[in-house]
């Protein structure tokens, strides 16, 4: 207790002339910040659990992540520092990444991000009209396929897409004369990213749309009564006006949700062919070819750089619609 | 002769309110109507593939590379289940080992998910303490990191930390996932705050606030999150390819990968993965079924303003 006293003291010993003036500020503040720690004590208490787990296992490993991206590690060795060389070779020298990962990285992006973000909105919306009962058969059937992702449904989609007229896909195809012999929809590169942007927006529909549609139908009925008498007249203007700005919240969730969707059925392209790299590169996205650096080639600081790179771009994206449907400061 | 107009025109004015309100039946009905007609072809083709699982699961083997395909099963078998119990009967584990370990991983996991995350989003959505934004902020960024980029500092942290091999391995690092609690945090920032500031002036602790006011009020929220939360942990095969080294303790989710992995080569196990998607897929819709109908009608009514 005796040995504590003096550090805790309140009455610190008076500082030289000319110092002291900018030492109690400074001590001022930092009692200050103490004291409204102390006050929210508990609310700290809250937290913990959750923040220990969190910086265990999130932010440890990816500051680990960016400091490997300035490296060369092979899993074996130490890492050796090589300063932005991982980076100058993947925009320069990786012919791999700027011909076929990015180009299809971009398209596979814009239709299961954008496009189905939006198709999921519209078909909320249309949902929520429905009366009850109704309603839950369809969000039920809209969100099922969700809820079977993952290496489950390989089995399903390579038997419906295999490329003899065994799948049924081909089959089906051929029976009604729409093609001649069967194609080879896993192989060919016009096929396969189609293919994959389809059953990535057809299992898209998850706990975004839930989020979405929770928030369409928690929109107060009264407030549409309300527009009308402002003289809004169409179903479209109230969508704009009204039912948009009452769910920021959600349709900020929704987006963020869309974002990991996009970037969690990255590796779809090597589950469905079987094999990374994908056959010509045609499905190689940026997440097969982190795989591919990363547990393939075992060159681990490359395939760091490459996560990092998606990172700063999935971080943009979000800024983008944090800024659209974001708490503004005067709200 | 003026009451016979009296009565004529209340008639008719009755008459004309009926019509009305038929018309308005009508025309609510023929949008709703429009919209569910419309809308069955599209549910129809995303149930389509679930419903050829189910099928397939039971399909006999003659059935199974029938020429033409057919989708629906014809002579139902629970051959192909059996052949999965098979299939790891000759294997050091049994199959019911992974099911035991998934459903162990799973109930903790969500319990953890749901309980840590509401608790850390509680005082992030109320309480303007110092370093709340930095909190929020790196859960928010954390939110877009997939954790396949960050596997290999990942498998050093648990490595270091001991829990190889063991349930806490499989557990703790899902816990960490941050989007139950942007979630939790983004719904209850629409809790009013009088009622908080009410209950703290009537001298209510801050638990029991939390436990008996935010909670009820998020219910349709943390309905979501189970939903979230039970869906990632039970499709989850990640942990298991990482930080399991002992068979006994991988899970459901890695068998079926393993199953799965050469598919498109071989044609010899499809029956037995067909039964394991099915199996794979029966709990996720279960729990959804139970929250959705939470979710969807606790939504419509909880009236947060």
């Amino acid at each position: 207790m005796s040995t504590r006293t003096p550090i805790l003291s309140d009455h610190p010993s008076p500082a030289p002339a000319g110092l002291g003036e900018t030492k109690s500020k400074l001590s001022q503040k930092l009692r200050y910040l103490l004291s409204e720690i102390w006050k929210f004590r508990l609310s700290y208490l809250f937290i913990l659990p959750f923040l220990v787990l969190f910086v265990i296992f999130i932010l440890i490993p990816v500051v680990a992540g960016v400091l490997l991206s300035f490296t060369y590690f092979n899993a074996i060795e130490f890492p050796t520092w090589k300063g932005w060389m991982n980076y100058q070779n993947l925009f320069s020298q990786d012919i791999v990444f700027l011909q076929h990962v990015l180009p299809n990285s971009f398209k596979f992006a814009l239709f299961v991000g954008p496009i189905g973000y939006i198709f999921a909105f519209v078909l909320a919306w249309l949902i929520a009209q429905l009366p009850s009962t109704l309603r839950t058969w369809y969000a039920l059937a809209m969100y099922a396929p969700s809820l079977s992702a993952g290496v489950a449904m390989t089995v399903v989609w390579t038997v419906m897409f295999t490329g003899d007229r065994s799948g049924y896909i081909n089959s089906f195809l051929l029976k009604w004369g729409l093609i001649d012999k069967p194609l080879y929809f896993l192989i060919d590169k016009d096929y396969l990213l189609n293919i994959m942007i389809v059953i990535s927006i057809w299992s898209s529909m998850g706990i975004g749309f839930l989020a979405i549609l929770a928030g369409i139908l928690n929109v107060d009925k009264q407030l549409y009564e309300a527009g009308r008498i402002d003289g809004i007249s169409s179903r479209l203007q109230e969508v704009w006006y009204i039912t948009i700005p009452m769910m920021k919240p959600q349709m900020l969730f929704a987006a963020i949700m869309s974002i990991v969707h996009t970037l969690k059925s990255g590796g779809l392209g090597s589950t469905l062919t079987g094999s990374n790299p994908t056959p010509n590169y045609a499905g190689q996205l940026m997440i097969d070819h982190i795989g591919d650096f990363g547990f393939i080639r075992f060159e681990l600081g490359y395939a760091s750089a490459i996560s990092i790179v998606l990172l700063i771009m999935c971080f943009l994206l979000s800024k983008l619609f944090w800024k659209l449907f974001g708490p503004k400061e005067d709200e | 002769m003026m009451q016979e107009i009296q009565m004529m025109t209340t008639k008719r004015t009755w008459s004309a309110k009926w019509q009305d309100f038929v018309f308005a039946v009508r025309q609510v009905d023929r949008t709703q109507i429009g919209i569910a007609i419309g809308l069955t072809p599209l549910a129809i083709f995303m149930l389509l593939p679930l419903f050829y699982i189910f099928n397939h699961a039971f399909k006999p083997l003659h059935e199974l590379f029938l020429f033409p395909p057919t989708f629906v099963v014809r002579e139902p078998t629970i051959q192909n289940f059996s052949e999965l119990l098979a299939l790891t009967e000759s294997t050091v584990v049994p199959v019911a080992r992974y099911i035991f370990n998934s459903i162990v991983v799973t109930f903790l996991a969500t319990l953890g998910m749901v309980i840590f995350g509401a608790m850390c989003a509680y005082p992030l959505a109320k309480h303007k303490f110092p370093g709340s934004k930095i909190v929020f902020g790196l859960v928010l960024t954390s939110l877009l990191f997939a954790t396949e980029a960050i596997a290999i500092p990942r498998f050093v942290v648990v490595q270091s930390l001991g829990i190889m091999n063991t349930y806490w391995g499989h557990v703790l690092p899902m816990i960490a996932m941050p989007v139950g609690v942007f979630l939790l945090k983004q719904f209850m920032d629409q809790v009013p705050n009088e009622l908080i500031e009410a209950a703290k002036i009537d001298g209510a602790p801050e638990f029991f606030i939390f436990l008996r006011i935010v909670i009820p009020i998020v219910s349709p929220a943390m309905a979501t999150i189970t939903i979230l939360a039970f869906q990632s942990a039970w499709g989850n095969a990640e942990t298991s390819t990482l930080f399991m080294q002992d068979d006994a303790m991988k899970t459901l989710p890695f068998y079926m990968g393993t199953l799965t992995s050469n598919l498109a080569n071989s044609v010899a196990r499809q029956g037995a993965a067909a039964a394991g998607a099915l199996i794979m897929f029966i709990p996720s819709l279960l729990v959804f079924l139970v929250s959705q109908r939470k979710v969807i009608t606790t939504m419509a009514h909880s009236g947060i303003k």
